[in-house]
């Protein structure tokens, strides 16, 4: 018998994507820069986080139209953001085959309550994380994949380095509570995260997400896609950061280098050299609106 | 037995839970060897096989060639490759980007994304020579022609999942699916041959 849409299936997709670079683009053109540039899949958007940023109000999903264009332009896998809890704008990307969906703050969130269930939807789902309990109640609901939340468009690394390393001192609290069989304060941190105690153990167990972990919000250069790997991360996503560049051919090419070479310096160092202008970036105390607070 | 050498491409896609698995393999086998995760050139000399992961065939191929280890892979004489793996290995590939290139070093056709996109990726127990086991499609290709010295290993109504080619003392081996996210037989199978060069 064949099954689609299983766990397996949608796990599985975020295993291939490993070590990559996962890139946003707004048409056809930077798409196809972006898959000559080796990156693993593509993020069809209206505008990049940093647009979004400046051009104020509500964000939604992209119209289909883009998002068509740039299916149409490339072979590898096409991704797609739709906001916080607004599952019908999800099936609309499912009705256009995207290969991924980013239930993502990045949008104006639709629900403050609720997340997307992401279990009865064919297509994998991607979603934020500051910390263990986000990212545990985003795979108990269906998530397939998870990335750091960082603060998007802000060109930024800080923020998506502290959601990494409090994702990681979360789990090392658990493996430290699992290994001295410490179950019934197990137990209090599932019910702190909302999710079920299994998921926890065996979250500890794995020493690890039971999912694939990027990061993501604010990778500007090819040191911040290495930086963010060493900490552990099992690739990157790069919004702003690209098609906000000088350069972004070179930009591209030289993130997707560093994130496969994340421990060869001399490698970075190489690759580094002579990108001419990073996107500008922002201080996170002047933003005006922290997309990262959005969808806990 | 001789201790053998074998990488694993490890610049993208599920490298991770190819070496898993050939550790597991060789376990079962009761067979000793290094298993290395190849990202330069240098490590590809002395391997006695390489496995290709799934991953983008797209991506995997541009930092091969970037990194100079493209002419060198073609002269390793042991290869296994899974999906993204699988194209790279094929001597034509329909629904290829501009700039594509393979190793054409089997005599295979095959199709990119021939299924569709994820929508249309399935799970399956197939039957194949080496064993019946629930096989995993993940914006898999599909094998379009296979030459006159290419050996089945799976087929399902009249697709070929899975096949081999033997020329001299070179060996090559490639499935559209992913048994490294499944079971550890064809990893057994790729390991022997090694073995009993």
């Amino acid at each position: 018998m064949t099954k689609t849409g299983t766990f397996k299936l949608k796990s599985g997709l975020a295993q291939m994507l490993k070590g990559g670079v996962i890139m946003d683009v707004v048409n056809a053109q930077q798409a196809k820069i972006a898959e000559d540039a080796g990156a693993v899949a593509v993020m069809a958007l209206e505008r990049v986080p940093s647009d979004i940023r400046s051009a104020g109000g509500v964000a939604r999903m992209a119209d289909p139209k883009i998002i068509k264009e740039i299916q149409k332009a490339v072979t590898i896998p096409v991704m797609a953001k739709c906001r916080i809890g607004h599952f019908a704008e999800a099936q609309v990307l499912q009705a256009l085959e995207v290969d991924f969906i980013d239930e993502s703050e990045v949008l104006t969130p639709a629900d403050e309550e609720f997340h997307i269930d992401k279990t009865p939807f064919t297509i994998p789902f991607v979603c934020g994380a500051r910390d263990l309990g986000e990212a545990l109640r985003r795979i108990n609901e269906g998530a397939a994949m998870v990335r750091t939340k960082g603060e998007a468009g802000s060109g930024n690394i800080v923020e998506a380095v502290k959601h990494i390393r409090k994702v990681t001192a979360g789990i090392d609290e658990i493996k430290k509570l699992l290994i001295s069989k410490k179950m019934k304060q197990l137990n209090d941190v599932a019910i702190k995260y909302s999710v079920p105690v299994e998921l926890v153990i065996n979250t500890a167990k794995l020493g690890r997400l039971p999912v694939v972990n990027f990061a993501a919000g604010g990778i500007a250069t090819p040191a911040d896609a290495a930086l963010c790997m060493q900490l552990g991360v099992d690739g990157v996503f790069v919004g702003s950061g690209i098609f906000k560049s000088q350069n972004p051919a070179k930009t591209a090419r030289a993130i997707v280098d560093a994130t496969a070479h994340f421990t060869d310096a001399s490698k970075i160092a190489k690759v580094s050299e002579n990108l001419g202008d990073p996107m500008k970036g922002q201080e996170i105390s002047d933003l005006v609106q922290k997309m990262s607070d959005r969808g806990i | 037995m001789k201790l053998k050498n074998i990488g694993v491409l490890g610049f993208q896609g599920d490298f991770v839970e190819h070496i898993e698995t050939t550790k597991k393999a060789l376990n079962k086998l009761s067979f000793e060897g290094n298993i290395i995760m190849v990202k330069t050139k240098d490590k590809l000399q002395n391997l006695d096989g390489l496995i290709i992961p799934g991953g983008e065939s797209t991506t995997l191929q541009t930092l091969c060639i970037k990194n100079g280890l493209w002419e060198d892979m073609k002269r390793i004489k042991y290869i296994y490759g899974t999906c993204a793996g699988a194209i790279l290995l094929a001597k034509k590939v329909l629904h290829k980007t501009k700039n594509q290139q393979t190793l054409e070093l089997m005599d295979i056709e095959i199709d990119r994304n021939a299924y569709g996109g994820q929508i249309s990726s399935f799970e399956k127990k197939i039957k194949t020579k080496l064993g019946n086991f629930d096989a995993v499609f993940i914006r898999s290709p599909r094998i379009t022609k296979t030459g006159k010295n290419i050996v089945i290993i799976a087929k399902e109504r009249n697709e070929v999942l899975a096949c081999e080619q033997r020329d001299k003392d070179k060996y090559y081996l490639v499935s559209c699916f992913h048994p490294e996210l499944t079971t550890t037989i064809f990893h057994e199978y790729f390991l022997k041959k090694i073995y009993s060069q």
